[in-house]
């Protein structure tokens, strides 16, 4: 299999795949309606004993 | 909003996390090592290169085992320096048959890439018995131990073997007579023709000044002297197509 | 007879040893399994001299409590134990060898030869003194933040044991010189083969108990300590991928060679890195930091932010190890931009525990606790801004080969993960032994300004010895000719080797103290001294 084919896909869809990636987890993370169940988890630890 | 409310699901499902996560830790891996395999261009074309002979090969165990990857690396990079110090920068070719690679990552000593031919015989075994006496600086440890130690025969054509099942081009007439090559390959008084021509270029004769005892010795200092000399770099041109890289 | 089926199972795998050290095809195979065989002797007879569970025998709380709920904590205490023990081999294993570097004499051939004792101090500190660390506060926090026993029962058991066998036969192979000469993967087949099968274990117990809790979400530092199990499971496999010469040989050859073997190396050695001693410590952070600081992680999700950029990115740089080599350009090139886009994510996680502490700094002057787990995301971010520069391509044609690299390597390795085990070790032992404090915190103090102390010598010593390498390699005169020797620069080095064992000396003694603390606090006493900071100027406002 040759370079400049393989380089030609990772240049266009790479790049796409990281982009569309990058947006997603910031999406995932700060979507609205997520910071109560944040709270939530972030005081798991001092719950216990 | 269920796309958002997918999140909260992965947070609260331990399976899918753990696909998840196992899916996004091998993207990488798959990207970069899966095309080394099916590129045409990762190993450039050179004559010359050829598995090790018996005793190169046992000397290379020897090499392995003792850990010297861990102070010498066999990677020339081409820079000006490197390539006055070591000699022609390291090509991917040359450690084509190497199991494991042993580039190293760390130059406590100096590269050995091409150290073949370098020193004589007598110099590598002094060096490795008692590495300050020739090297006064050097903060090498002491080898002398290898002269006591026989190699043994009747591994070295098992060792061929599994090098076969992986790829490596012994044909079977190789493993064969590997015993009986690698006591040849150190034996002054042998005749040479037949490992020369299974093995080209390997370099003959007593190594470890004791031509009447095989020993580790000897193995070591012929692996070290045929590193780096295999390519004939009169017919290799850097700036092929296929070489490009 | 409780223990009839540990004790069989052990008797027949001593048989096994036994079968191996008679019919052996190489004298180091049939060495190995003599030690597997005593080994594993000397286990049959302690389990044998056992009079009842052990945890009613040695230590009088907890696991009973509250029927079949309460949590299961006699590995973690052996756990905590072991880890300080591993600690100890691989920091005097760290000093040996670093006399030997700058007195040649101290070598002894051929079991105590630098290159078969190197090995030993990296496996020793990453895997025995680390990965100890890992396995038992990954079982302390997987039980609080899921309000669940450890699932699996005594397979826990054999996780902690079979890992310490794997510790064993790894350290006595590389004495022996049985290794495959892959860095931080040199163990060969068979005990490559044995850590796998515990591996698996392992993620059955921690999986097994997500799967089973009884909180709802999943704590960010299990998504972090799973992400660890799984991809080190992932890299072990693939990188140790080999063919044994025979199945009662010692010697293996790898399935790849040349340039392919060592991308795979170092996708396995960065990762090892990135996921054993990044990842698995940064799950201990997040849960020991806002545990100890009595206060919530600064930004959730910015934890998870952390948690998917992390494991994402990581797994990209391992070619920035092969700069300049014959690897091909694209994967070096690769490599290096993804090993730069890390020190974002690295130093958002860094940012994320440091302001945990935001409107309570006092306690990093008050708690000597919450004082080493902020040097430690201190040397995290160094060490993560460091990397990311030394995987720039040009930066490392000088760095690359030289002593540098080992400076920074320690300073993540005696900074962060050092550092942050000892304040999680610290924060456990009291608890797991129902002690009401530690035995002596003026000696926590100690501990930390001497360990302190030794990484900043240690890493500075290193970052002169390795630019002054790299410089005087390729230092050319007027006339175009090389100027030094490559002897000369070896000598060049002596000081420098000398002042690290001193650096590597202090961090040693930090240990002992601690060890002794240790020892002290699980007996119960509490050492009578004036406190750390006197009462008056503590109920001062923090501002």
């Amino acid at each position: 299999m040759d370079y400049e084919s393989f380089r030609h896909f990772a240049d266009i869809w790479g790049l796409v795949y990281l982009v569309v990636l990058f947006v997603g987890i910031i999406a995932f993370t700060f979507r609205p309606g997520g910071k109560k169940g944040a709270k939530d988890a972030a005081n798991i630890p001092l719950r216990e004993d | 909003m269920a796309f958002m409310d997918s999140h909260k699901k992965l947070e609260k499902n331990a399976s899918l996390l753990l696909v998840f996560s196992f899916v996004v830790v091998t993207i990488g891996g798959i990207v970069e090592i899966a095309p080394l395999f099916y590129l045409d261009n990762t190993i450039e074309e050179v004559d010359g290169v050829r598995p090790y002979s018996p005793l190169e090969l046992a000397g290379r165990d020897v090499y392995i085992r003792e850990g010297c990857y861990v102070c010498h690396s066999q990677m020339v990079r081409p820079f000006r320096d490197e390539v006055e110090r070591y000699g022609t920068y390291s090509l991917a070719a040359e450690s084509m048959y190497d199991r494991p690679f042993q580039w190293g990552s760390k130059r406590t000593g100096p590269d050995l890439a091409r150290v073949g031919g370098r020193y004589s015989n007598a110099w590598h075994v002094q060096h490795l018995i008692d590495p300050q006496s020739v090297v006064p600086e050097s903060i090498m440890p002491k080898y002398g131990f290898l002269l006591d130690r026989d190699l043994e025969p009747e591994m070295i054509a098992d060792n061929l073997k599994a090098n076969q099942m992986l790829g490596v081009p012994y044909c079977d007439e190789m493993i064969e007579l590997a015993a009986a090559d690698m006591a040849d390959q150190a034996d002054p008084n042998a005749d040479w023709e037949g490992v020369l021509t299974r093995y080209p270029k390997a370099v003959t004769g007593d190594f470890d000044g004791d031509p009447d005892r095989l020993t580790e010795m000897d193995a070591l200092v012929a692996y070290l002297q045929m590193l780096g000399t295999l390519v004939d770099f009169t017919t290799y041109r850097a700036d092929a197509e296929e070489n490009l890289r | 007879m409780k223990h009839a089926a540990q004790v069989i199972a052990v008797a027949a795998a001593a048989i096994l040893a036994l079968f191996g050290a008679a019919f052996g095809r190489d004298e180091l195979f049939q060495a190995h399994a003599w030690i597997l065989f005593f080994v594993l002797a000397l286990a049959g007879y302690l389990l044998l001299q056992r009079k009842t569970s052990e945890d009613a025998a040695l230590i009088p709380l907890k696991d009973g409590e509250g029927g079949a709920t309460a949590y299961m904590d006699g590995p973690i205490r052996y756990g905590a134990v072991a880890t300080m023990f591993w600690g100890i081999v691989g920091f005097l294993v760290g000093v040996v060898i670093a006399v030997q570097l700058a007195w040649p004499q101290f070598n002894f051939e051929p079991y105590l030869n630098f290159g078969r004792l190197r090995p030993l101090h990296t496996s020793a500190v990453i895997f025995a003194f680390g990965g100890n660390a890992l396995l038992c506060t990954s079982f302390w926090v997987v039980q609080r933040t899921c309000r669940q026993r450890l699932f699996g029962g005594d397979l826990v058991w054999f996780v902690f044991w079979g890992y310490q066998l794997f510790i064993v036969l790894a350290a006595t192979g590389y004495l022996l010189g049985v290794t495959q000469s892959k860095e931080y993967a040199e163990p060969e087949w068979y005990v490559d083969l044995w850590l796998t099968i515990v591996w698996v274990a392992y993620l059955v117990v921690f999986f097994g108990t997500l799967l089973t809790r009884r909180e709802p979400h999943i704590y960010v530092a299990n998504w972090f300590y799973l992400s660890f199990i799984i991809t080190i499971a992932m890299l072990h496999v693939v990188n140790n991928l080999a063919i044994p010469v025979s199945l009662l040989g010692s010697k293996s050859y790898s399935a790849f060679a040349g340039v392919q073997d060592a991308l795979t190396q170092w996708w396995y050695g960065h990762n090892a890195v990135g996921f054993f001693l990044t990842a698995g410590f940064l799950g201990m952070m997040y849960y020991f930091m806002p545990k100890q600081a009595e206060r919530p992680v600064y930004s959730y999700r910015l934890s998870i932010v952390h948690f998917w950029s992390l494991i994402f990115l990581y797994i990209w740089a391992g070619p920035h190890h092969l700069h300049y080599t014959a690897l091909p350009d694209w994967a070096q090139t690769l490599g290096m931009v993804f090993s730069i886009m890390l020190w974002m994510p690295s130093w958002g996680g860094m940012i994320n525990g440091l302001m945990t502490l935001a409107g309570a700094w006092d306690k990093v002057r008050t708690d000597p606790l919450i004082r080493m787990m902020v040097i430690a995301l201190a040397f995290y971010g160094m060490s993560t801004f460091e990397g990311p520069m030394m995987s720039i391509k040009t930066v490392n044609s000088l760095s690359h080969y030289t002593d540098w690299t080992i400076g920074h390597v320690h300073s993540g390795a005696l900074g962060w993960v050092g550092m942050i085990s000892f304040a999680a070790i610290y924060f456990l032992v009291p608890r797991l032994w129902g002690r009401r404090r530690l035995y002596s915190l003026r000696m926590v103090n100690w501990h930390f300004w001497l360990a302190t102390l030794g990484i900043v010598v240690y890493a500075a010593v290193m970052w002169v010895s390795g630019i002054t390498q790299g410089l005087m390699w390729r230092e050319y005169d007027a006339e175009g000719f090389l100027v030094y020797s490559f002897a000369e620069t070896v000598a060049a080095m002596h000081p420098y080797y000398a002042l690290r064992v001193f650096g590597g000396l202090l961090y040693l003694l930090g240990a002992l103290i601690m060890a002794y603390n240790l020892y002290q606090t699980i007996r119960g006493r509490e050492r009578q001294e004036r406190p750390l900071v006197t009462t008056a100027t503590a109920a001062q406002p923090a501002e």
